[in-house]
């Protein structure tokens, strides 16, 4: 929960978390190692000096910690888990649906679990799916196109085998497909982040939502004009928004277009946890204001209705969350305990 | 043999220290080469480690790239037009480029010493070679060089109907201060990219060789607005990456081994 000065509750979901195991410990390969190193520079790149986590914390933190950056620490009211499985780099996975189902367990009020699938595994995959959605009424999957699979290094939302997959998430009530694009696509000779795909499933699949993940980044330019002609496609702003410290006049381009092509209910936060910590880049973006130098070729604002709607009411609809209700039910678990009086007493 | 490696070039400020002769003239040569993707000239991007000229004119070239998982094909690329670009030189009897610390290193690097194309040294891999990628990422430094020329030409006071009838010739001839200049200088080394450059062909076509309308021109700016952004902040992150993975932040202190061959090492001892 986030007040502001005048004592306005902003209820926040957080639309991209992990609760990974990165630690040498269950590292299969080189690839495993350079995987959490990479995702360690992006941390120590954008984050605030006082706010970098030493490489071991990075590599594998506990429940209880993730908890208190998000909920007590951080502004999150609840937080959605996106897996990454990753297990042709980590024993045990990096980011599994079953390991984020502990800490959902634990806290149920919080967090929104989502599954994932991958079109590479057939029949045996869509017969997980299936089963995966039953165990945990599964609302969204999240995808990573760039996953390595033995001899294969990613695939195409357009392969025939994906739209089997996208038929049967629509069938089990799966409506919100995250997508997160990274490289290695093969044929190796095409652009390894085009978002051409996003575009085509879209179009196909109009009754589900596609949550594009950093927001079409290495591609906005790219994203956005999809984005613009597709009802049914989102941003998420996660990597974009850490900007908002190192790089503010990055972040007003960014946020600005996104606000132009992409449009304010189309726009999720997301602090990409453990990469990021809520509390930091909420205090900065609360605190954000557009250039007026930008504003002027875009018309874009970001008000505080718009802030409302990016950091939780766009998400709130797309799960379908009841906002005052899920208030009512985490000030009932002792959830804003840690918040000052005003706050929790509010009806 | 003369050595010189990238924190030797950034950082020292003793002039003696600065690669001198045929180095110098290999790093001159690299910093015509682009990364593709973010239109930025290799040397600028820090992403060359080390350029050594042998006793017998051969030239070996160093490079390592912001994440391990930087896209094969731009990787390839790019050590492709640093060999092409060096063995211009009429003294460089070989060059040789090796890839550090990337998934595909190693097939790359055995690629690039056998002088393969990117088709052979990948296979299966992939389905052709990269002339299509190349464009794409051709025609967005396209863009992008011309939206930054436009607005500067706009906010010069220049009236759109002028601009966009303005030829090539014209476009040289126009007086401009520096920054201008620059701009212009910019635009004309990719304006080929969608049409035939003669001194009396328009200056500003779009994308697809077509001319502007003088009317349209301010959302076709504002269309084109966020392939610049985008390449800025691809910029900005891959500078942020590398320099956090190799630690470019913390001032270089020579090792003594180091030191008597650079003959530079106490510059950096704080």
């Amino acid at each position: 929960m986030y007040r502001t000065a005048k004592g306005e509750e902003i209820f926040v979901i957080d639309g991209h978390t992990h609760f990974w195991d990165g630690s040498p410990a269950n590292q299969k390969n080189i690839h495993g190692k350079q995987f959490i190193e990479c995702f360690y520079a992006y941390h120590s790149n954008l984050s605030p000096p006082s706010e970098k986590w030493p490489l071991e914390k990075f590599e594998k933190y506990d429940a209880k910690t993730m908890f208190d950056d998000l909920f007590v620490t951080g502004y999150d009211d609840m937080a959605i888990l996106q897996p990454t499985y990753l297990t042709d780099f980590y024993k045990n996975g990096f980011n599994t649906t079953e390991r984020n189902s502990a800490i959902k367990k634990s806290h149920p009020d919080r967090f929104i679990l989502n599954g994932a699938f991958d079109p590479r595994d057939g029949t045996k995959g869509l017969e997980d799916l299936h089963a995966l959605s039953e165990k945990h009424k599964l609302k969204g999957v999240k995808l990573y196109t760039a996953e390595w699979r033995g001899e294969s290094k990613g695939y195409k939302l357009t392969d025939k085998a994906c739209y089997q997959y996208l038929e049967a998430a629509q069938k089990l009530g799966i409506k919100n497909i995250h997508v997160h694009k990274g490289p290695t696509i093969i044929p190796l000779n095409r652009d390894a982040f085009d978002v051409a795909d996003v575009d085509d499933v879209a179009t196909s699949f109009q009754d589900l939502n596609f949550i594009v993940e950093h927001c079409g980044l290495p591609r906005l330019d790219d994203f956005c004009w999809i984005a613009t002609q597709e009802t049914n496609v989102y941003a998420g702003l996660a990597v974009a928004l850490p900007f908002i410290h190192t790089r503010p006049g990055y972040f007003a381009h960014i946020i600005s277009e996104l606000l132009f092509w992409v449009g304010p209910d189309k726009i999720l936060y997301g602090s990409d946890y453990g990469i990021w910590t809520p509390k930091w880049l909420i205090d900065k973006f609360m605190a954000f204001e557009i250039p007026a130098d930008v504003t002027k070729e875009t018309g874009s604002v970001l008000s505080m209705e718009t802030k409302t709607k990016i950091l939780g009411l766009n998400a709130a609809r797309l799960y379908g969350i009841d906002v005052e209700a899920q208030k009512k039910k985490i000030r009932a678990g002792g959830g804003y305990a840690h918040l000052p009086e005003a706050v929790h007493a509010a009806p | 043999m003369t050595t010189m490696n990238e924190r030797g070039d950034q950082n020292q400020q003793m002039a003696g220290a600065r690669p001198r002769g045929r180095a110098a003239e290999v790093w001159h040569c690299l910093q015509g080469v682009t990364d593709p993707e973010l239109d930025e000239s290799v040397v600028e991007l820090n992403f060359i480690s080390r350029v050594e000229v042998d006793s017998e004119n051969r030239v070996h070239i160093e490079f390592r790239l912001p994440t391990y998982w930087c896209a094969a094909n731009f990787s390839f690329l790019m050590a492709d037009d640093m060999r092409r670009a060096v063995i211009e030189l009429d003294w460089v009897v070989g060059v040789s480029v090796v890839l550090g610390e990337h998934m595909y290193a190693d097939k790359i690097n055995e690629g690039l010493a056998k002088g393969l194309s990117f088709r052979d040294t990948f296979g299966v891999e992939a389905d052709g070679d990269l002339d299509d990628l190349r464009r794409t990422f051709l025609i967005k430094a396209f863009q992008r060089r011309q939206v930054a020329l436009l607005n500067h030409l706009a906010g010069a006071g220049h009236a759109a109907t002028t601009v966009v009838s303005l030829t090539l010739g014209e476009l040289g001839d126009l007086p401009v201060e520096d920054e201008g200049a620059k701009l212009v200088r910019r635009y004309l080394e990719r304006r080929d990219v969608v049409g035939p450059v003669r001194a009396d062909a328009l200056a500003f076509l779009d994308a697809e060789g077509a001319r502007l309308k003088a009317d349209g021109l301010s959302s076709y700016v504002s269309g084109l607005r966020r392939v610049g952004i985008n390449a800025e902040f691809n910029s900005a992150l891959c500078r942020g990456l590398l320099s956090v993975r190799f630690d470019l932040e913390t001032p270089f202190v020579a090792k003594s081994k180091m030191s008597s061959s650079t003959n530079s090492g106490s510059q950096h001892v704080p």
